[in-house]
């Protein structure tokens, strides 16, 4: 038996499909993926991603910490609330994981860790911590429920206490507010507005039931899956892990290697540009009727071989696609071997849908 | 809990067989099994004309999680593959006992030893087959 998040009773009652997911046991679905889907991208859904670890780390040497310990810059956060989206390196500039950093003081920042890494990340975060005298503090006490879509503020606003409502509305794209014992962000893994919120585990059932009476659908795993590849975000353990680079991993975007800040993994990073062969994360679109899974072999012509980490059928596009790490050279079309077949796939830019449209030519 | 039809027979691998009144079998796969697959987004059915022998994968079916074989619960002669299956696959999913039909199949002389009644197929369900 796998760890359970407070609404593991909600989703067995429900009739949810079980599986285990970092060691724990998660919804995949509880009926339809295609319609859970199109909740998100069309109304309103909802996701218990209480696995994920938040992460407390206070004191005053904080922001120092997270300079040293993220391959992005937290120099950039300055106001409170402000999000940023890193990956956390080895020395060796291999991916450790990805997360999102919330500023909140200067002796107080969130993070929120992904669930199979977890352990892995608190170990490491306190080992650098423990000689500045900053407290590296789980979360477990919250559970977290994303809230995604078009119509998903408008549903969660008349849910929220009296005091978190202002702050909530009055959010921005990235940004965090603490409210009561609560924390209600503007971010989300789907492409679509909405929040992800924290709370005490022993609110998290009736809130879950207040949204569902609101008329928002709950989404499993599999739903997460399809609308964040669709969004074109990495899943950590698919896309990248620790035996890649951000910069193979079309993370560059996240990572700032300009000025004289010293992170874990920079020299290795720095060695990888300056030899430019890197390979590279690519958007697919699968050309023909098939789909596109984890594991394929790419074929690149001349530019050599590569293979794909994370494939789906679209709902949205109702078509194949997928990411790639393929050799820094691949362009235009490449072939794919899907069940012995090698079928023609385009190299797109990804994202492939945002806020329910699609954003690449078919 | 999913439907088992009392007039068809299946095999241990989720198909099921229907046999209709001039002797040929039609094949889809159960209730139970795209039920597990979840919505099926592609179906890659045989063409007429193609010689099977029992337990021969047949088919390819896809959902939004997996892709799976469909395999033959009998030898024989593909006699036709359900076409719409290729724009609608989610038929197997709406009516997997129906309109969700993968194959129809000219059974070879004495083929049909080995497969299970209803009753069997939902022991076999059951006991997590």
């Amino acid at each position: 038996m796998g760890r359970r998040t407070p609404l593991f009773d909600l989703h067995q009652a429900a009739g949810a499909r079980l599986v285990d997911f970092g060691g724990w046991d998660m919804p995949v679905g509880y009926g339809s993926q295609i319609e859970e889907h199109h909740a998100v991208r069309r109304d309103a859904g909802m996701f218990d991603v209480s696995h994920m670890c938040t992460v407390d780390l206070r004191g005053a040497g904080v922001r120092a910490l997270l300079l040293r310990l993220l391959a992005n810059d937290v120099s950039r956060l300055t106001v409170s609330g402000k999000a940023l989206y890193s990956c956390m390196l080895r020395p060796d500039g291999g991916v450790m994981d990805d997360l999102i950093a919330y500023f909140m003081d200067e002796k107080w920042f969130r993070l929120v860790v992904n669930a199979g890494t977890a352990d892995k990340d608190l170990a490491w975060i306190k080992e650098h911590a423990k000689p500045v005298g900053v407290a590296v503090v789980p979360r477990r006490d919250l559970a977290l429920i994303a809230v995604q879509g078009p119509q998903a503020r408008a549903r969660v606003a008349p849910l929220l206490s009296a005091d978190c409502r202002a702050p909530a509305a009055a959010l921005g794209a990235f940004f965090g507010a603490a409210c009561d014992e609560w924390f209600v962000a503007r971010t989300g893994y789907t492409g679509e507005d909405g929040y992800e919120i924290m709370l005490p585990a022993e609110a998290a059932a009736e809130f879950w039931n207040g949204l569902q009476a609101a008329a928002v659908v709950p989404c499993g795993l599999g739903a997460r899956d399809t609308l964040r590849l669709e969004a074109g975000m990495n899943l950590y353990g698919n896309d990248m892990d620790e035996t890649v680079t951000p910069l193979e991993s079309g993370l560059a975007w996240t990572v700032v290697l300009e000025g004289t800040r010293d992170f874990i993994g920079k020299a290795a990073l720095e060695a990888q540009r300056a030899a430019g062969n890197a390979r590279k994360l690519v958007g697919l679109l699968l050309q023909e009727r098939g789909v596109l899974r984890a594991h394929q072999a790419v074929y690149a012509g001349s530019a050599g071989t590569g293979e794909v980490t994370s494939g789906t059928f679209s709902p949205t596009l109702e078509r194949s696609i997928g990411l790639a790490r393929v050799p820094g050279a691949a362009a235009g079309t490449v072939e794919v071997d899907i069940r012995g077949k090698r079928l023609p796939a385009r190299i797109v830019k990804p994202p492939f849908v945002r806020n329910g449209r699609a954003l690449i030519e078919l | 809990m999913s439907e088992i039809p009392s007039d068809l027979r299946y095999t241990k691998s989720h198909e099921w067989v229907r046999t209709l009144p001039d002797g040929s079998v039609e094949i889809g796969i159960t209730d139970h099994a795209q039920a597990a697959l979840g919505d099926l987004v592609f179906v890659e059915v045989p063409d007429a004309g193609r010689m099977l022998s029992a337990g021969d994968a047949c088919a390819v079916v896809e959902s939004v999680k997996a892709a799976s074989d469909v395999y033959s619960p009998l030898g024989g002669e593909v006699l036709a593959g359900n076409d719409q299956l290729a724009t609608q696959p989610e038929l197997i999913n709406s009516d997997p006992y129906g309109q969700g039909w993968i194959m129809r199949l000219k059974p070879a002389a004495g083929a049909a030893a080995g497969l299970m009644d209803s009753s069997a197929y939902a022991a076999a369900v059951a006991a997590g087959g």
